[in-house]
């Protein structure tokens, strides 16, 4: 990202452009047979996918609307299209195979220089599908694998199968049943035993079509001893009207294997962000989580970890910002399942004018956990008196040897702070987003460096005229 | 007119008259020092000076070279040229002091420093400190004890180089070795284009450095200046002593 990019910030939500592409097929508004099985065809795969989508969608019909957290009354799940084929040209090896207009997106976006720069491979999804996939070619040669989802269905049946909806079952919730009938996009990520991928491995989200549902899947396998960092980003343009996101991401973190997964969304603020993701942690093996939520108008998301055998650990990083207009319910779950595994859950959230910011977490601790041991923080920042912060910790414990510590806090700027950092120069604008920043810095240091930079400029302009 | 001024200064906080009717002048290339017994209003003139939005002025002005600043933002008066290194430093968790230190230096300069600028700047500053650069990296004023609080704010006066400085009882709380690197610090900003007013209880931190004048507040005015012996007269005999004459003066 070029410090030019960057300052383009300052035009409140800098990704809204919209792009004039004709779609080769867009799908007739609603989520019917018909709809699926027009997907299906256009994907060309096997029957027993068709079947799996089929069974997925009378499952997303027969449950409810979860009504336990935030309000999703202006979603009309009838009125969105859940298929759009950007191009005939699908998961291209090359940015110059990728269609001129969509090509200029993601170079807007800084993609293209941001893989010759500082990534191990790209992936880029548009609306349904991913219009570009690479790998460095060392990595290729070590049998690394990070294909859209389709050509790891279709390319590595086998290994697929063995995992595909298995961490993420469409029984699991309504938004999961819905992803696993719609899905399309996203990537497959094959990691081989002991291979170290050292620069990290993106995929980034963009959506184009109004009143649109985005239903990208993402399946990580990380063998023994291996390691990898996946990140994801998300935009879309402004419109009047209401779009759908909902992801399922699954993660597979074998014995001795370490793995972070890091989501930056960023959608535009009528965007429902609601996203299944879940990693199952083997022993010894390490799985990180480093959500960032700061767009979008409600988002339901909470990384979960499975810890099912002993050693294996796990670190939930999350940062909400909510402004008026959103509401982010967002959180983490960690499932401790063996002895000696444990697990910590950081969250940080900013409540600004109207906004409100929820955390909400799981802790379980399974009975012959032994010695299992997590750690809970969630901190709240208010900006504004009419911002909202709730906090709705679960924690079931079965075992009497296992620690938990949960700890809240809720802050407000405070004024002292704010005129001491004012008698040092600092305009009282500057002076507030300083201890914004401050607050979000111990997750902030853990994001890639361009994106703690988007984030920093992005809470200062959040900030300018909003205190005095 | 080089000269942080004074004059009939008069303030509350919650409907409390603390400040009334002072009068002082600090002329640029001087140390005065501020003495008077708790509750003279002392501190309360510092904060004041620095624009601090918890306090009323009711009358009077500050002038700054001649320019009244009282209705200047905290900002605006440091960015002129003014500091406070306050009494009770404020913590402000997740901002190291070196990212701090450079914006503040940024704005008080109105442009960007450079890294190397900022780090010859820093260094300098530190050696006079005798103080770690691990501390740079540090939160400001997180976990610090009392001392290293009181350091800080001799760091950030040492990079900022302010031309009218205000030390809010810089010196209590401190034992004496912490004493002498804050001297040590006033000190080495001391020269022509530099004023600075000594806030104190005590008349200690005067044997390290050494005012040009003393003044002393009592009961929201100041009722006393004189050379650098008064302030040795007042260790001897007492702020009473100074009442009871100021009594028979009125």
């Amino acid at each position: 990202m070029s410090e030019l990019d960057i300052r383009q910030i300052g035009e409140e939500y800098r990704w809204h452009f919209i792009d004039e592409i004709r779609p080769v097929f867009k799908a007739e508004k609603g989520l019917t047979r018909r709809v699926i099985e027009a997907i299906s065809y256009h994907k060309g795969e096997p029957e027993w996918m068709l079947k799996f989508r089929l069974r997925a969608l009378e499952i997303f019909q027969k449950k409810p609307m979860p009504t336990w957290g935030p309000d999703l009354s202006g979603l009309d799940l009838d009125n969105l299209v859940y298929y759009v084929k950007p191009a005939e040209v699908r998961d291209a090896k090359s940015w110059d195979e990728v269609p001129e207009e969509i090509r200029r997106t993601y170079e807007r976006l800084g993609i293209p220089e941001a893989e010759r720069k500082v990534l191990a491979g790209v992936g880029a999804q548009y609306d349904s599908e991913m219009v570009y996939h690479r790998v460095r070619e060392e990595l290729e040669r070590q049998g690394v694998i990070f294909v859209a989802i389709e050509e790891g269905m279709k390319k590595y049946e086998d290994l697929f199968k063995e995992y595909f909806a298995k961490v993420v079952p469409p029984e699991d919730n309504k938004f999961a049943a819905l992803n696993s009938a719609a899905w399309s996009g996203g990537s497959f990520v094959y990691v081989p035993p002991g291979v170290k991928v050292e620069l990290p491995l993106q995929a980034y989200f963009r959506v184009n079509t109004p009143e649109f549902g985005q239903f990208e899947r993402t399946l990580i396998i990380v063998d023994e001893g291996a390691e990898v960092h996946y990140i994801e980003g998300c935009t879309a343009p402004m419109y009047s009207t209401e779009s759908l996101h909902t992801g399922v991401i699954e993660i597979v973190v074998k014995r001795g294997a370490r793995s972070r997964y890091t989501t930056i969304q960023n959608w535009s603020t009528n965007m429902y962000n609601l996203v299944t993701q879940r990693a199952l942690v083997y022993g010894e093996a390490y799985h990180e989580w480093v959500d960032g939520n700061l767009g979008s108008k409600v988002t339901m998301k909470y990384p979960s970890s499975y810890l099912l055998e002993p050693g294996a650990r796990s670190e939930i990083l999350s940062i909400a910002f909510a402004k008026t207009g959103q509401h982010q319910d967002t959180g983490g779950k960690l499932i401790l399942a063996a002895p000696h595994t444990s697990g910590t859950i950081v969250s940080k959230s900013i409540s600004k004018g109207e906004g409100r910011a929820s955390y909400r977490g799981l802790v379980k601790v399974m009975e012959g956990a032994r010695h299992a041991k997590v750690n809970v923080e969630c901190d709240a920042l208010l900006i504004d008196p009419e911002s909202r912060t709730d906090t709705y910790p679960y924690i079931e414990i079965e075992e009497e040897s296992a620690h938990v510590g949960h700890e809240a806090t809720v802050s407000k700027i405070n004024d002292e702070q704010i005129f001491y950092l004012q008698s040092r120069g600092l305009e009282e604008d500057e002076a507030a987003a300083l201890i914004v920043r401050g607050f979000i810095e111990p997750i902030a240091k853990e994001l890639p460096l361009e994106y703690a930079v988007e984030l920093n400029k992005l809470i200062e302009l959040e900030m300018e005229g909003s205190v005095g | 007119m080089s000269q942080l001024e004074i004059r009939d200064l008069w303030a509350s906080i919650d409907g409390e008259t603390i400040l009334k009717g002072v009068n002082l002048v600090v002329p640029k290339g001087e140390v005065h020092a501020l003495m008077g017994p708790n509750g003279a209003g002392k501190s309360t003139l510092g904060k004041i000076l620095a624009g601090d939005p918890e306090y009323t002025v009711e009358r009077g002005e500050i002038l700054l070279d001649g320019e009244n600043i009282l209705e200047l933002s905290p900002d605006e008066r440091a960015r002129k040229g003014l500091f406070l290194a306050f009494q009770y430093p404020v913590e402000v968790p997740g901002v190291t002091i070196a990212n701090f230190l450079r914006l503040a230096l940024q704005a008080k300069l109105g442009r960007e420093v450079g890294v190397a600028e900022f780090w010859t700047k820093v260094k300098k500053a530190l050696e006079i400190l005798d103080w770690d650069e691990g501390y740079l990296s540090r939160y400001l004023n997180e976990g610090f004890s009392g001392g290293e609080k009181k350091r800080n704010e001799i760091l950030q006066l040492l990079v900022l180089e302010p031309t009218y400085a205000v030390l809010d009882e810089t010196d209590s709380g401190l034992d004496i070795d912490a004493l002498k690197v804050v001297a040590r610090g006033v000190n080495a900003m001391r020269g022509p284009n530099f004023g600075a007013l000594v806030i104190t209880h005590y008349q200690r931190i005067l044997n390290y450095i050494q005012p040009d004048k003393v003044h002393v507040m009592m009961d929201g005015r100041v009722v006393a200046t004189g050379g650098p012996e008064l302030a040795l007269e007042l260790e001897a005999k007492g702020y009473e002593w100074l009442r009871e004459k100021v009594k028979e003066g009125a």
